[in-house]
């Protein structure tokens, strides 16, 4: 059977949720063969398998930490001149989708970045995608050599599917490229302990309305009392309140989760860009113009400071 | 030697408005104001500082796109650019990140570079790929995604620049040449000064066609695209939804949402 090469998306072996899904829309196209690199690489392989990786290509090279994309890129290509794939399947993460074009170029392929779902075509795998902040829906091809499609996260369902999963080892040279670009230092961001945000079934977030860096602490109870991730407007992030990493939105983290709440978010076209195709949205907002609830599933109009408190504390109480 | 700096700058149809597609599943552009990629305008103001802690710079804005992409490269010239090149050719409707790159780095040799600037994504496409595209072409390091970016050393320095990412904050350096992109977290974009926009109207704008550029049509367009629409359709608008007014009971009233939902 054909076989689709899938990119692993892994912190130190633990492999993050994104690239099961991937595997879960690469088994409707043929065997999903999976590429892991660098520190941990290895240890990817259990999870992988138990989702359906009929085989875990694996290298590990000090070059993959300590220069930019580009050695990622080449031993990416070395997985393709392997396996001959019939399409190439990579996280929609702003490195994945950089290693997935590069590669694209020199295999003389054509690239879809950001589906959301994925099918199996007469001609080749017929991606999804939204545009214009989710207002519309395509369906594209790529007309032009082995299809390079990069997926956003929560597309897909993780299935449990399991398979061989066996380990290879993956030849890689370097390109004189690979060393382009220097990591001089690294600063990993510190664990909230709250699910990542693009991963989470539930995201709260927070914008201008929270009037606040001090204030978030009521949207970070209401998340926890959820189990959700927090997110905010650039609003809130532009006026140092929140971190930029916690951002929803065109410049931020674009997400879909099961529940969405906005707290004290008008809705502007950039903020839904990045939450529209969100299953259920919830907003709490003052103004009862705001455009956000136009999107809504459950409105209140309302001071938050007097809503989302009442919201956890009932969210607790029934909790028990 | 002078520091050469090129911007990449797109023109898009204006994210407030209605934006929708044409009959060819291209973008509309006829309905729809059109204006300079509001992010490409931190590329504009990062190329400016850095040209302006330069002994010696001059900074070239690019475009491929159509007639009316004048407007996006007659912004950035207003913001302080100091010539413009514009890559317009009818065969080049419909063209994909692939055609588009390849007449960008063409484009970008012809005209001379020590420094690529981009902006993060475009606001249309919003693929965010074309900055690496663009080093894997010319064949230079790749710095992108950059909330701070700085140059030492002039045309043959290097470029340093912090890239914050989904798990870490990395520090990155490469020698020149180089190509650079931005984030709109690199600091806010100047708004163009009377003096500058009327500077702006005498300054160069260079028109270039592919033949220009030795690219065949068939390179290009919708028939040269290695990726290929075949549906576009209106999201269904979201079935409205229950708005309650909070009369001192809204926090529990969405508590028994959540719960009917099974959220809780
Ligand atoms: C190129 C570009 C990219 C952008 N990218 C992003 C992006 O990624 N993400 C993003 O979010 N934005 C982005 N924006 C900005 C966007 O246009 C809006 O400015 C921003 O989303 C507004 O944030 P907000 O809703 O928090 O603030 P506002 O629009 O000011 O809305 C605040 C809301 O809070 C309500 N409120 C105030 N007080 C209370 C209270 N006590 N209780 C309840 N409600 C209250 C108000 O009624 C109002 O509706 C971008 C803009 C541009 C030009
Ligand atoms: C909704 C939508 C989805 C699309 N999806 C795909 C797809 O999956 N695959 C595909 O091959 N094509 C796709 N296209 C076409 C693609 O957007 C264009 O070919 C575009 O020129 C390059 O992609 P981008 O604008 O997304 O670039 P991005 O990678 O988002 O742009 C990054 C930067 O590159 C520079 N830049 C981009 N375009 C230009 C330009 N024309 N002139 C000067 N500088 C520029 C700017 O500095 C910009 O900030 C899509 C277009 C739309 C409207």
């Amino acid at each position: 059977m054909a076989e689709v090469l899938v990119y692993v998306d892994h912190v130190d072996g633990a492999v993050r949720k994104p690239t099961l899904e991937l595997l879960t829309l690469a088994r409707r196209i043929g065997e999903p063969v999976a590429v892991a690199l660098g520190n941990g690489a290895a240890d990817t392989a259990a999870a992988l398998a138990e989702h359906g990786a009929t085989r875990v290509l694996t290298a590990d090279a000090p070059e993959f930490a300590d220069y930019l994309v580009v050695p990622k890129v080449d031993a990416l290509q070395a997985a393709y001149a392997a396996v001959s794939p019939v399409a190439v399947l990579v996280p929609s993460s702003a490195e994945g989708k950089e290693i997935a074009a590069r590669l694209a170029v020199r295999i003389k392929s054509g690239i879809i970045t950001d589906a959301v779902d994925l099918e199996a075509g007469d001609e080749g795998p017929v991606a999804t995608q939204s545009a214009f902040a989710a207002s519309f829906t395509t369906k594209s091809r790529i007309t032009q050599g082995t299809p390079v499609i990069t997926v956003k996260p929560n597309s897909a369902a993780v299935e449990a599917a399991p398979a061989a999963g066996a380990v290879e080892a993956l030849e890689v040279s370097f390109s004189a490229a690979a060393t382009g670009t220097k990591v001089v230092s690294r600063t990993p961001r510190e664990s909230t302990g709250r699910p990542e945000l693009t991963e989470a079934a539930i995201v709260v977030s927070g914008g201008r309305g929270v009037n606040g860096a001090e204030n978030f602490s009521i949207i970070e109870k209401l998340a926890d009392s959820l189990g959700a991730a927090v997110g905010a407007s650039r609003a809130a992030v532009d006026a140092g309140w929140y971190p930029h990493s916690n951002q929803v939105g065109q410049t931020g983290k674009s997400v879909s989760p099961q529940l969405y709440i906005a707290n004290g978010i008008s809705g502007a076209i950039q903020h839904r860009a990045g939450m529209q195709t969100s299953k259920t949205i919830v907003a709490v907002n003052k103004d009862a113009e705001a455009p956000i609830f136009d999107l809504v599933d459950y409105g209140v109009v309302g001071d938050l400071f007097e809503v989302v408190p009442q919201l956890t504390q009932e969210i607790e109480t029934r909790k028990g | 030697m002078s520091l050469r700096i090129v911007v990449c700058v797109k023109y898009v149809p204006d994210a407030t408005g209605d934006r929708h597609f044409a009959d060819d599943l291209t973008v509309d552009r006829d309905d729809v104001d059109g204006l300079l990629s509001e992010l490409d305008e931190y590329a504009v103001e990062q190329a400016l500082q850095i040209a302006d802690e330069a002994d010696d710079a001059e900074i070239t804005v690019l475009t491929v796109g159509p007639e009316d992409a004048k407007d996006a490269l007659r912004k950035a010239l207003s913001m302080g650019a100091d010539k413009a090149v514009h890559v317009e050719d009818d065969d080049l409707h419909g063209t994909d990140v692939m055609g588009t790159s390849l007449v960008l780095a063409k484009a970008i040799e012809k005209t001379g570079y020590d420094l690529v600037i981009c902006g993060m994504a475009s606001t249309d496409g919003t693929m965010g790929v074309l900055p690496a595209i663009l080093a894997e072409r010319l064949n230079v390091p790749q710095v992108t995604l950059l909330s701070e970016v700085s140059v030492e050393g002039g045309a043959e320095g290097t470029v340093k620049g912090r890239r914050d990412g989904d798990t870490a904050s990395e520090q990155l350096e490469a020698a020149l040449p180089a190509v650079v992109s931005v984030t709109d977290q690199s600091g806010e974009a100047r708004y163009p000064s009377f003096k500058g926009i009327m500077a702006a109207k005498k300054k160069p704008v260079e028109a270039l066609e592919l033949d220009d550029l030795d690219i065949d049509a068939d390179e290009v367009g919708l028939e040269g695209a290695w990726t290929a629409v075949d549906s576009a359709a209106e999201r269904p608008a979201r079935t409205a939804g229950t708005i309650v007014k909070d009369e001192g009971e809204g926090g529990k009233q969405l508590a028994a949402f959540l719960a009917e939902q099974k959220f809780i």
